[in-house]
C-alpha cells in the first residue's frame, strides 16, 4: 500500500488540477498564442510519440544486444567489464548534460535542431537501463536450460537467442518498459536537441514539439491559461505512459505462452 | 566403518548358525553313543535336542529373510545370507538323521542286539568328523578346508555300499536276522546322509567365500550340456 | 538403431584437477550400461565427455579418443553434430519453461531448421509415445506449459525431447534421482523398452537401479574405472575388493 500511495496521490492531484482543462481541442489543436482560446497540445503528443519511437529504435536494440553480450558471451572479459562500467556511468549522467552532448555531436554538425537529435538523446539514455536489466534477466535463466539446449545439438548463439533470451523475455520487456517510461518524461535533453515547435511537425530533420517540453514552457510562463494547459498536459503524459505500459503487458502476457507456433 | 549395524546383524546370524551347528554335532555324537551303549536315556536326549534344533531353524530363517528384505545385501553379503539359509536346512536334516538313528537304536533294544558285519562306529566317527570340519570351515571362511570335506565323502559312500552288500547277504543267508540287518542298514544310510549334508555345507561355504557353485560337479562333468546342444 | 562406444585412454581435466585418468572401455550397442561410484568419482564427467558437453566449461580439457559408431568424436566431428547423435537427459528435469509441451519436444528439430509442420506433428507424437507420456498429455499439447507437469512427467518430457532428434545414444545422468518411487519405476521400465533401439548409458548412485536396468556396469573411483563387467557379476561376485566394498556399503 505504501508503495502505491505516492503514485495514487500524484495521479489524483493531476486529475484534480488538469481534468477541467481537457477537451477535444486539447488533443486536436496546436498551441495558440496567449490570449486566444482553443489551443491544445496535439503536436506535442505526436511529437513525443515520434521522439520516443526514434529513441526506442536506437536504445532498445543496442541495450538488449549489450545485455546479451554481457550475460552470454563476454562473461568475465575485460570488454564486458568496460561495457558494464560505461553503462553505469551513462546512467549517472545528468539528463541536461546528455542534451548538451548530443547538441555538440548531432545538432551542431547538422546545423539545426531536429527530432532525430532528440531521439538520439533519448535513445542513449535508454541504453543503460535496457542493457543492465537484460543482463540480469538473462543471468537469472537457470544454467540447466542452457545445458538442455546445448545437449540437443543447438549451436551456442542460436541457443542463446531462441532459448535463453526467450526464457528471459518477460523480464527483458519489463526492462524496456522501465527505460521507456523514464525517458518519456525527460525534458532537459530535449531542450537543445528537439527544441520544441509550436507548429505541426513530423519530420525527423525539423525541430519537433514534445509533451514534457511543452509542459515546461507553459509551466514557467506567467499566464494562467498556459498553467492550466500545463496541468492538463502533465495528466495526459502520465496517462499515455500508463496506457503504453499496460498495452505492452497485455500483448506480451498472451504472446509469451503462445510461443512461436 | 559404515553399515555397522548390518555387520553386527551378519555376525549375529553367523553366531546363530554356529549354535545350530553345535546342536547338530551334539545330536550325531549322542546318537552314535546311544548306538554304542544302547542307552535309551541318551535316545531321549537326542529327541529333546531335535525339538530345539527345529525351533532354531525357524529363528535363523526368519533372521535371514529379514536381512534380505531390509538391507538389500549385495555380492559377498548376499552370498553369505543365501549360504546361511541353505546351511541352516542342512543342519536341521543332520538333526533329523540323528533322531532317525536314535529311533533305530530303540528298535534294536526291543529286538535284541546281534552283531552285524558293519562298522557303524567308524562310519559314525567319519560322518561326525565331516560335520565338524565343514562347520570349522564356515567359522574360518576357509574354502580350502571346505574342499577337503568334499573329498571325505567318497570314503563314507564306499562304506555305505559295503554295508549294503554285507547286510543283504546276511538277509539272504540268515533270514531270521532280517529285521536286525535292515535296522543296521538304515542306520548306515542315515550316517551316509549325514556325510552328504556335511558335504552340502562345505559346498555352501565355497559358494559364499569364492562365489563358485561346485555342486554336482561329477555328474555335470560327464553329462552333455543342454545349452551347448542347442536343444533347451 | 544404437551404436557401440569405444573409449581409449580418455583423460579429462577441470583446470588443474585431473578428473578422469586413463579410462578404457567398450560400451555395447543396444544395451544399457550403468556407471556407479561414489560422489566425485568422475562418472558424470565421463558421460559428459561422450557428448562433448564437458568442454562447454572454459577450463575443461580432454585427451584420448572416443569412437561412437566408429567415428572419432573429438578428431573428426564438431560438438554440435555429436550432440545431435548423442542425446542427454539430466538429473533435474529441465524442460524449457516458457514453451508448451509440443514446442519442448519439437525444440531440437525446430532449432536445427526443421520446418515441415506435418512431419513435426508425427515426430512429436512418436517421441511422446516412446517416452510413455503421450496418453497423459495428448489433449493439451500446445497450450500446456512444459513446466506445469509433475516431476516424473517433466523427466519423461525431457526424454521425449531427447528422442525427437533421433539420436543413436542416450546418456542419462541420474535420471530418476529427483523422482519418487513410482516415477522412478516408470522411467526404469522406459529404459528397458528403449534399450532395443538405442544405446543407453546411465549414471546412477542407486545400485539397485543399475541392477534392474543395465546389462553391464562400470565402477568408477577417484577418476579411474576400477571394474567393468556384466551387472550380474559385479553385484554377485565382483573381482576387485574396492568394487565389493562400495557395493556392500563398507568404507573405512
Amino acid at each position: 500500500m505504501l508503495v502505491v500511495a505516492p503514485l495514487v496521490a500524484i495521479f489524483i492531484y493531476l486529475v484534480y488540477k488538469g481534468a477541467s482543462s481537457l477537451n477535444l481541442a486539447f488533443f486536436t489543436h496546436n498551441p495558440v498564442p496567449v490570449g486566444e482560446s482553443g489551443g491544445g497540445m496535439a503536436n506535442a503528443i505526436v511529437g513525443s510519440a515520434i521522439l520516443l519511437g526514434v529513441g526506442s529504435l536506437i536504445g532498445i536494440p543496442m541495450g538488449i544486444a549489450g545485455g546479451i553480450y554481457l550475460a552470454e558471451f563476454g562473461r568475465g572479459t575485460k570488454l564486458a567489464n568496460a561495457i558494464r562500467f560505461t553503462a553505469d556511468v551513462l546512467n549517472g549522467v545528468p539528463s541536461i548534460v546528455m542534451g548538451i552532448a548530443v547538441y555538440s555531436l548531432v545538432v551542431v554538425p547538422q546545423g539545426h535542431f531536429s527530432a532525430f537529435s532528440g531521439g538520439v538523446a533519448l535513445g542513449i539514455m535508454m541504453i543503460p537501463t535496457v542493457c543492465r536489466t537484460t543482463e540480469e534477466m538473462l543471468l537469472m535463466v537457470p544454467n540447466a536450460v542452457r545445458e538442455a539446449a546445448l545437449a540437443l545439438g543447438v549451436p551456442n548463439w542460436h541457443s542463446v537467442l531462441s532459448i535463453t533470451v526467450r526464457t528471459a523475455s518477460a523480464g527483458i520487456i519489463t526492462g524496456c518498459m522501465l527505460a521507456f517510461a523514464r525517458v518519456a518524461g525527460e525534458t532537459a535533453p530535449l531542450i537543445f536537441t528537439a527544441f520544441g515547435n509550436v507548429d505541426w511537425s513530423a519530420k525527423l530533420s525539423e525541430p519537433i514539439a514534445a509533451l514534457p517540453l511543452q509542459i515546461y514552457v507553459y509551466a514557467i510562463s506567467p499566464y494562467d491559461e498556459w498553467h492550466r494547459l500545463a496541468w492538463a498536459g502533465a495528466l495526459v503524459l502520465i496517462v499515455l505512459i500508463m496506457l503504453a505500459v499496460s498495452l505492452v503487458r497485455y500483448v506480451t502476457s498472451r504472446g509469451v505462452m503462445k510461443g512461436a507456433n | 566403518m559404515t553399515r555397522i549395524r548390518f555387520q553386527q546383524s551378519l555376525d549375529e546370524l553367523k553366531d546363530q548358525l554356529l549354535e545350530m551347528g553345535g546342536m547338530a554335532e551334539q545330536a550325531i555324537q549322542r546318537a552314535t553313543e546311544a548306538y554304542r551303549t544302547r542307552d535309551l536315556f541318551i535316545c531321549d536326549l537326542v529327541s529333546q535336542g531335535e525339538i530345539a534344533i527345529n525351533r532354531k531353524q525357524r529363528e535363523i530363517d526368519q533372521s535371514a529373510t529379514d536381512l534380505l528384505a531390509m538391507e538389500q545385501p549385495m555380492a559377498v553379503d548376499l552370498r553369505f545370507i543365501l549360504s546361511a539359509i541353505k546351511i541352516n536346512a542342512e543342519l536341521e536334516r543332520v538333526g533329523d538323521s540323528a533322531e532317525n538313528i536314535s529311533q533305530r537304536v530303540r528298535k534294536m533294544e526291543k529286538m535284541g542286539a546281534v552283531e552285524m558285519p558293519v562298522d557303524i562306529s567308524r562310519m559314525a566317527s567319519l560322518a561326525s568328523e565331516m560335520v565338524r570340519k565343514s562347520l570349522q570351515s564356515f567359522i574360518d571362511a576357509d574354502a580350502e578346508s571346505a574342499r577337503a570335506v568334499l573329498a571325505m565323502d567318497d570314503a563314507v559312500d564306499a562304506m555305505n555300499r559295503a554295508a549294503y552288500k554285507a547286510l543283504t547277504q546276511v538277509m539272504m543267508e540268515q533270514g531270521e536276522l532280517a529285521p536286525q540287518a535292515l535296522n543296521a542298514l538304515m542306520i548306515a544310510r542315515a550316517l551316509e546322509r549325514v556325510a552328504d549334508h556335511a558335504t552340502s555345507v562345505a559346498e555352501d561355504v565355497i559358494f559364499w567365500v569364492q562365489g563358485a557353485d561346485v555342486r554336482h560337479s561329477k555328474s555335470l562333468k560327464t553329462a552333455p550340456d543342454p545349452h551347448e546342444m542347442g536343444a533347451v | 538403431m544404437g551404436v557401440g562406444i569405444e573409449v581409449s585412454n580418455l583423460n579429462a581435466w577441470y583446470g588443474a584437477n585431473h578428473t578422469l585418468q586413463d579410462i578404457n572401455l567398450n560400451i555395447p550397442a543396444n544395451h544399457a550400461t550403468a556407471l556407479i561410484g561414489p560422489s566425485g568419482c568422475g562418472k558424470s564427467t565421463f558421460v559428459r565427455c561422450l557428448n562433448r558437453m564437458h568442454e562447454t566449461n572454459p577450463i575443461a580439457r580432454v585427451t584420448g579418443s572416443v569412437l561412437i559408431g566408429g567415428l572419432d568424436i573429438y578428431a573428426n566431428a564438431k560438438p554440435v553434430e555429436i550432440r545431435r547423435r548423442v542425446g542427454m537427459v539430466f538429473q533435474r528435469p529441465n524442460p524449457f519453461p516458457t514453451m508448451s509441451i509440443y514446442d519442448n519436444v519439437a525444440a531440437g528439430l525446430k532449432l536445427n531448421g526443421f520446418t515441415n509442420r506435418h512431419a513435426l506433428d508425427e515426430i512429436v507424437e512418436r517421441s511422446l509415445k516412446h517416452a510413455a507420456l503421450w496418453d497423459e498429455v495428448k489433449d493439451d499439447l500446445k497450450k500446456q506449459s512444459g513446466a506445469s507437469l509433475s516431476g516424473g512427467q517433466q523427466q519423461r518430457l525431457c526424454i521425449a525431447r531427447a528422442l525427437a532428434v533421433d539420436p543413436e545414444v542416450l546418456l542419462m545422468d541420474e535420471p530418476a534421482s529427483a523422482l519418487d518411487p513410482v516415477s522412478t519405476s516408470k522411467i526404469e521400465d522406459l529404459i528397458f523398452q528403449l534399450k532395443s533401439e538405442y544405446t543407453i548409458v546411465i549414471v546412477t548412485h542407486n545400485m539397485q537401479q543399475a541392477a534392474r536396468v543395465a546389462e553391464k556396469t562400470g565402477f568408477f573411483l577417484n577418476g579411474r574405472m576400477i571394474e567393468f563387467d556384466s551387472t550380474q557379476k559385479i553385484f554377485t561376485n565382483p573381482t576387485d575388493k574396492r568394487t565389493e566394498d562400495y557395493i556392500t556399503g563398507r568404507f573405512g
